[in-house]
């Protein structure tokens, strides 16, 4: 937990002091992990830099599990907490086990409990141990010297990390996918984190919350979801860009928006009349043929013809199903792609629990956007 | 005029002067370093005094050999060491300063300040960041300091005979004084060989000393 209480820092002195963190006051909870956004010279490295007294605190104060960065050595608190950089400076003249070995010797760790915890490390990064710990950092590519650079920081076990544009200098895909193994392993191991970015998709990805500052000062301190949602004021709004409804989509998963209707559906074991006579009866316009749960396709009213035909014969199947955990954008992007309006949404055992349509993803969205702000339901 | 004979005839001698040679300049540059090294890192963390010492250095590199040591005479000359390696030695101590200095200013502020603030955001303090990082990033440019000073210090140790310090120098002022050519000619041979040896020599230790991890990331760098 970091909290942050009218946090000022001013560099220099007289008529040329620059005011680069503005009395910020906010609270980083147990386990989250918050993003601080903002253009460059926005003061969100400086805050962070703070955070480990890296640079010395104007006015305010910082308090971390209850107790002032004030009160501890310097050296003491920047080891129990992460740090990683954007340029991720690797030392290049120790290996990698070298590497991730520093501050758990400075904390005075004997040998075999730092070996045992690099190897874990990097079996948590998907890279072998046996390869790895032995090598120098300029013979790893730039991914994996990231992934390294996440260990290091990682390796005491510290609750806090403090993370500068971790992820800032490897290509995109790469960066993708450590994203999205850092998620995971934040997931499990919940720790309390500080994240600068300058890039909102990467905010919006990583955050649990996001604080998003201006010339030193915080703007908007919220969830993604509020942020793009309900922009504070005009310069939030110019900064998750007028695209914004379509960036929630990236937010909300098909599991919310489905549809969880289950009349529609019919047991593949039904023939052409049965499942005529069923659409007319309940007025639907197309069915999804289940079998053991699972959907195996669809069909639609004016294809079927009276007759015997199985409908195992009759069902058009669907070109893939949705996940409940997939994100809309991508099944709207999938929608469009294949030219279908609806497709059924499965669990994670494969079996249908919805369907989602364009209607579905319109009304929902209709719907987040009318609800009001709690405070402002308050008589 | 037969040099092979001159040499062989004086072989021993030959043997003798070359270690004294080495000698004096193996101590001049080994006190050098006790005294540079530190020097050179203590500067890299204070600019002010960095420009006041590179400077200092400076000047007494552009004093003449010959014109250091008629100064030194008197001063030593009270503690009874006017003539001899004693002077010998604290000029080419001086001397060293400069290379010695500067490769060492140089190479620890040439590390790569993400190095240093990575050092400093995990908790080292700064003999720790000094020792692990650091120094070990900046041996190859401090070697080649070292290195400077041993060639160049050969050189100058040569005309050191002039006090009487002894060395190869010996060969070269007895040689003028004698107009014994062929004495001449072989000091001024084994002072060049032994020259070319010891820069050869420190480039193996340079090798030898640098990272393996800094050599690989030299290489990936190029």
């Amino acid at each position: 937990m970091i909290q942050y209480k009218g946090v000022s820092k001013i560099f220099g002195s007289g008529p040329t002091a620059v005011t680069a963190v503005n009395n910020v006051t906010l609270h980083i909870e147990e386990g989250q992990l918050v993003t601080f956004l903002g253009p460059s010279g926005c003061g969100k490295t400086t805050l962070l830099r703070l955070t480990n007294r890296l640079l010395r605190l104007t006015s305010g104060r910082i308090i971390i599990d209850d107790r002032d960065i004030m009160s501890w050595d310097e050296v003491r608190l920047r080891q129990s907490m992460g740090y990683a950089i954007q340029e991720i400076g690797l030392f290049p003249n120790k290996t990698i086990y070298g590497n991730i070995a520093v501050v758990p010797r400075l904390l005075k760790w004997d040998e075999k409990r730092i070996r045992e915890r690099a190897e874990e490390l990097l079996i948590m990064l998907r890279l072998e141990p046996e390869k790895f710990l032995g090598r120098y950092p300029a013979e790893l590519s730039g991914g994996q010297q990231q992934r390294i650079g996440v260990a290091r920081c990682l390796a005491a076990d510290p609750d806090i990390l403090l993370m500068d544009e971790p992820f800032g200098a490897i290509d995109p895909i790469n960066r993708e996918g450590i994203q999205d193994e850092f998620l995971k392993i934040q997931a499990r191991l919940r720790k309390s984190i500080a994240f600068v970015t300058h890039d909102l998709y990467e905010a919006i990805k990583m955050g649990d919350k996001i604080a998003i500052f201006k010339e030193g000062r915080l703007i908007q301190y919220d969830t993604p979801e509020e942020i793009l949602m309900r922009p504070i004021n005009g310069y939030i709004e110019d900064f998750v860009g007028s695209d914004r409804a379509l960036k929630v989509l990236g937010l909300l998963k098909a599991g919310d928006s489905m549809n969880r209707d289950s009349s529609n559906t019919v047991n593949v074991s039904a023939n052409a009349d049965e499942a005529l006579r069923f659409m007319r009866d309940k007025n639907h316009s197309s069915i999804v043929v289940i079998e053991n749960g699972k959907p195996v396709g669809h069909v639609k009213k004016e294809r079927l013809r009276v007759g015997e035909a199985q409908l195992k014969s009759i069902a058009e199947p669907y070109p893939f199903h949705i996940n409940v955990k997939d994100n809309l954008r991508d099944v709207l992007s999938n929608m469009l792609l294949h030219d279908i309006k609806e497709l059924p949404v499965v669990d994670e055992k494969g079996d249908l629990t919805g369907t989602i349509s364009f209607d579905n993803i319109h009304r929902h969205i209709i719907e987040i956007y009318s609800q009001r702000p709690e405070q402002d339901n308050a008589p | 005029m037969d040099l092979f004979a001159f040499i062989h005839k004086n072989a021993r001698e030959c043997v003798d002067l070359t270690l004294e040679h080495v000698w004096i300049v193996g101590l001049s540059v080994f006190l050098a370093a006790i005294i540079a090294v530190p020097l050179g890192i203590l500067i890299s963390r204070n600019e002010r005094m960095a420009t006041k010492v590179l400077n200092t250095a400076n000047i007494l590199m552009t004093i003449p050999s010959i014109a250091l040591f008629g100064l030194m005479l008197p001063v030593l000359a009270l503690a009874g060491h006017g003539l001899g390696k004693v002077p010998a030695v604290i000029a080419l101590v001086l001397y060293s300063q400069l290379p010695i200095i500067r490769n060492t200013y140089v190479g620890i502020k040439n590390v790569p300040p993400e190095l240093v603030e990575a050092g400093r955001g995990m908790g080292m303090n700064r003999w720790k960041r000094l020792k692990e990082v650091e120094i070990p990033m900046a041996i190859p440019v401090i070697i080649a300091g070292l290195r400077t000073a041993a060639v160049m210090n050969i050189g100058i140790a040569a005309i050191a005979a002039y006090i009487g310090a002894g060395g190869l120098g010996v060969f070269i002022q007895q040689g003028i004084a004698r107009v014994y050519e062929e004495m001449i000619i072989t000091g001024a041979i084994l002072v060049a060989f032994l020259a070319i040896f010891v820069d050869a020599g420190m480039a193996l230790i340079e090798r030898a000393l640098t990272p393996e991890g800094v050599k690989i990331s030299r290489r990936a760098g190029q």
